[in-house]
């Protein structure tokens, strides 16, 4: 047990390592300046220009020697500074992420959580009869094979144009008060629905599709049968099927996670949405290079995070893998 | 009471057509019997034993009836033999060592399949401890997984679970294939031991192994080709097998201690015929020492010849004539 | 062991007489019949200003006009050329990849298969995008060709993954262990005994691959980056959002792209269940 974790351990941290040095690459290998973008939005005098730019070089570390700058973007990181926004200067750019991280945890937990296990569920569904696996599996591969923003797009215009009862934008009405009150709670679901719509229909899809193919192998496995030869119910053998279908599944949102964050990235530019995708596209559009330096590194520290959280429930609910790992078999 | 075949008919459905895999079966099996069901790969052996516990696609339903204890099992109906399966007839599958959910604790799962066949597990407890006994399974399986357990464990709990609500008929199928042969021995004892403490009533073994049915059986029926060629007691089928394809198959057994210089280890030549358009009459005749005219037009029935030989071969019927 | 020849005429009468295959390449056909004949339908370029703006489908345009005034019919055509071509070359690359990872790791397994392994794994997990995002950056002017590439080779995991497990199950046969008694080098080995046995899974995989790759770069060009030369249906999409057609209502322009690429790569997908049950037996149905 503790060499799988240690290994696991190490490959999260190599990655991390690696994915954390391009992202410190990027506003390096952008031609022309952070700095020299940022001061052409300030249009200032060029004197005043030039003392701005030896200021701000400096601020910004620039000046140092590369190897110096990447050490300490590493203690930054620890200290939890991720640098000032270009785009939205002077804001630290953790403060503008931490703004947008609630409303990309309220939108993107619920979407992945209940897609999961609802399609899950309907997958199984499909894998009963004929006449439900006809019904369910070209629903379930058209919406998987529907780009997330097409679908954003199009429940936008069909739910806020053609029958306005959604907003087609952003997360809350303009004047709304941010507060715990019911007002902004109702009104901020509203806004929401939409986009966790968008999201939960085209993973919906994929899991159902996963699930079926899944449920239709382990109904053709020994143990199947031998329920079958016992005089087993069916609702027993497929409660067993399925119990051993899931876990496949269970690795397979791990592996998904890319895909989703880059669904959820377009959903919000759609919905216009404060999600941290949102922030990329502003930031990308602005080359607010800051800014997307810190939305990525989030997006690693998400995404690894939540690779480890599932492998840790992998073992808990696989047996083998506990087993196999005590070394215990005869 | 007994298990009373007749003219049993099961095919297979391919996109080509029928595969005639059970033409036609007709035996009876007596209580206390264990029956050997022997035969070549694809000579219906296993079509047979499937179709009385577990008839699905591809397999077909085609015509006969089998009667379990004077009660007329309907194998055609999926859930309707679910009342029958597990209590009153059971088998230990070829693939025993994989038959268990391998994500589920073993006695969780006995006590799930009983609970769904509305049998009490509690009170079925103290028996099934009994069993593990008998088969030398410590009580701690029931709280592992079949992971943990070795090949021959996981047989011997499968045969346990089988067995478990002491069935009518209960069929092994090819369970000691891929053992080593002390194991085959411990496990073929087993066998005759359930039969004798009447926890099973009838037994059919089915394998191509002969060497074990003349260890345990008392009868032992011979398949070709999807029919059957002869049946008869034990002692008879080894000793003085009248069927072509039996002496064949008996005569090309080696036997212990001969020297292949002394005795020359014969094989019967030739391949079983394919069972999507079978031959005309016997279908053993390609490679039959002694087919004569009538073997090609006409197919031989199965008759007994005396008593408790069975027979399908014209030649045997002149001779007894 | 079936001769070759009358293998593929076997497989050739179940693909013909499979339901979904059928449909699914019908349907693949069609769009690929449409992008390489539909440009001679059209005069105009995509950004060509041909006529009164935000225009509904008429019989002069087809599919209506953009906010500019631009044609949608000729930026849809263009745009489906566009996506074929991603799909084919980014798909083919990131097959390719794949199998040759997946193969290698597959057959030797050991150290190599646990480096490979990581290797697959970090690819996986790593923000493609940013690394896209400086790309972009450094080529000012990108072509399909660039993308193509950029997909290809950072989609090509899902195949390794694939590719390696049937490797795997592969190699403990029977006739790759004669094969290898009697002597023959590994490539020849894999070459000759185990690729012929995975052709049907190397033919899913790239339409599996092909699929994707017009997905992701639809999501690519829907944020701007994709090729900066040519029009593509992410990018019809990005500017339809980008320019208010939701508001206004402007569906001929939005609607069109993203739904063909939905029946592409739909119809892919059913293709790929057509074809898994040609080629396993056990999932013909009767």
């Amino acid at each position: 047990m503790k060499q799988y974790f240690t290994r696991k351990l190490f490959i999260y941290i190599l990655t991390f390592f690696i994915a954390v040095t391009i992202d410190w690459l990027i506003p390096r290998f952008m031609p022309g300046n952070p700095v020299q973008v940022l001061l052409a939005r300030a249009s200032l005098h060029a004197e005043a220009a030039k003392e701005m730019y030896s200021y701000y070089t400096k601020a910004f570390g620039l000046d140092l020697p590369l190897w110096k700058q990447y050490l300490n973007f590493w203690i930054a990181i620890f200290h939890g500074d991720l640098g000032t926004s270009i785009l939205l200067f002077p804001q630290p750019v953790i403060k503008i992420i931490m703004r947008a991280v609630p409303y990309d945890i309220f939108l993107l937990l619920p979407s992945i959580l209940l897609s999961w296990f609802a399609g899950n569920k309907f997958g199984a569904f499909a894998a009963r009869t004929k006449w439900l696996d006809n019904t369910i599996l070209p629903v379930g591969y058209i919406l998987t094979a529907t780009p997330y923003m097409w679908l954003a797009i199009l429940l936008g215009w069909v739910l806020a144009m053609v029958f306005p009862i959604f907003p087609l934008a952003y997360a809350s009405s303009p004047a709304m008060i941010h507060s715990f009150s019911w007002i902004f709670i109702a009104d901020y679901l509203w806004h929401w629905f939409l986009p966790f719509a968008s999201l939960f229909m085209v993973m919906f899809g994929g899991w159902a599709i996963g699930m079926r193919n899944m449920i239709i192998y382990e109904l053709e496995a020994d143990y199947s049968h031998y329920l079958e030869a016992l005089g087993a119910p069916r609702k027993l053998v497929r409660r067993y099927a399925f119990r051993n279908a899931i876990l496949p599944q269970v690795t397979g949102l791990a592996l998904q996670l890319g895909i989703i964050m880059a669904g959820a990235l377009v959903t919000e530019v759609v919905f216009s949405y404060p999600g941290i995708g949102y922030l990329i596209l502003g930031a990308i559009q602005n080359q607010d290079f800051f800014l997307i330096q810190g939305c990525f590194l989030f997006i690693i520290i998400e995404v690894l995070i939540a690779n480890f959280l599932i492998d840790v429930l992998y073992i808990i609910i696989d047996p083998r893998i506990r087993i196999g790992m005590g070394g215990k078999s005869a | 009471m007994s298990l009373k075949v007749n003219n049993l008919k099961v095919y297979y459905q391919t996109l080509r057509g029928d595969v005639k895999a059970l033409d036609g079966a007709t035996f009876t099996i007596a209580d206390g019997e264990i029956m050997g069901l022997a035969g070549e790969s694809g000579c219906g052996k296993s079509t047979l034993s499937n179709s009385l516990i577990l008839l699905k696609p591809p397999m077909r339903f085609v015509g006969g009836k089998v009667e379990l204890d004077n009660e007329e099992l309907p194998i055609w109906d999926m859930e309707k033999m679910n009342d029958f399966r597990f209590k009153k007839i059971s088998t230990i599958p070829q693939y025993a060592m994989n038959a268990m959910n391998p994500i589920r604790k073993i006695g969780k799962m006995v006590s799930e399949i009983l609970k769904s066949k509305k049998v009490d597990f509690k009170s079925t407890l103290p028996e099934l401890k009994r069993r593990l006994d008998l088969v030398e399974l410590s009580h701690d399986v029931l709280n592992m997984y079949p992971i943990e357990l070795s090949g021959g464990m996981k047989q011997r709990m499968v045969m346990v679970l089988s067995t478990l609500m002491n069935p009518s008929l209960l069929m092994a199928d090819e369970i000691t294939s891929a053992l080593d042969v002390s194991t085959q021995k411990a496990v073929a004892k087993m066998l005759v031991e359930f039969r004798d403490r009447e926890f099973v009533k009838k037994l059919m073994v089915i394998t191509h192994d002969i060497s074990i049915l003349y260890q345990i059986a008392d009868s032992i029926m011979i398949m070709y080709a999807g029919k059957l060629a002869e049946k008869a007691p034990t002692s008879v089928i080894i000793n003085s097998p009248r069927h072509p394809y039996t002496k064949l198959l008996i005569s090309s057994l080696p036997d212990i201690g001969v020297k292949y210089s002394q005795k020359k280890l014969t094989g019967i030549p030739g391949k079983p015929p394919m069972l999507l358009i079978p031959p005309t009459g016997c279908r053993f005749r390609e490679r039959c020492p002694v087919a004569f005219q009538k073997c090609l037009n006409e197919e031989p029935p199965f008759v007994e010849i005396k008593k408790g030989h069975f027979i399908a071969c014209w030649k045997e019927f002149e001779k007894n004539a | 062991m079936t001769k070759p020849k009358k293998r593929i005429n076997e497989f050739l009468y179940f693909a013909l007489k499979n339901k979904r295959l059928r449909v699914g390449l019908s349907v693949v056909l069609f769009f690929l019949i449409l992008a390489l004949v539909g440009p001679l339908l059209t005069d105009y370029k995509w950004d060509d200003y041909v006529g009164p703006a935000y225009h509904p489908p008429s019989y002069e345009y087809w599919f209506g006009t953009t906010t500019f005034g631009q044609d949608v019919f000729t930026q849809f055509i263009l745009g489906l050329k566009a996506s074929f071509l991603v799909g084919i070359i980014g798909g083919g690359i990131g097959t390719l990849i794949g199998v040759l990872v997946g193969f290698t790791a597959g057959y030797h397994g050991g150290m190599i298969d646990e480096f490979l392994n990581m290797l697959t794994n970090i690819v996986i997990v790593i923000p493609t995008l940013a690394i896209l995002l400086i790309i972009s950056v450094y080529l000012k002017v990108r072509g399909v060709l660039i993308e193509s590439i950029f997909i290809g080779f950072t989609a090509w995991p899902w195949a390794a993954r694939a590719i390696r497990a049937q490797t795997f199950s592969l190699r403990s046969r029977d006739f790759v262990d004669l094969a290898r008694i009697s002597g023959i080098r590994p490539l020849k080995i894999m070459f000759t005994e185990i690729a012929p046995n995975m052709m049907s899974y190397l033919l899913m995989t790239f339409i599996l691959q092909f699929g994707g790759a017009i997905l992701i770069a639809a999501t690519l060009d829907f944020i701007g980056l994709g090729p900066t030369n040519a029009i593509s249906l992410g990018l019809m999409m990005n500017l339809a959002v980008l320019w208010g057609a939701l508001p206004l209502g402007m569906w001929w322009w939005f609607i069109p792209p993203g739904a063909a690429i939905a029946a592409i790569v739909g119809a892919l997908y059913l293709t790929n269940v057509g074809l898994d049950e040609v080629f396993n037996p056990k999932l013909r149905k009767l």
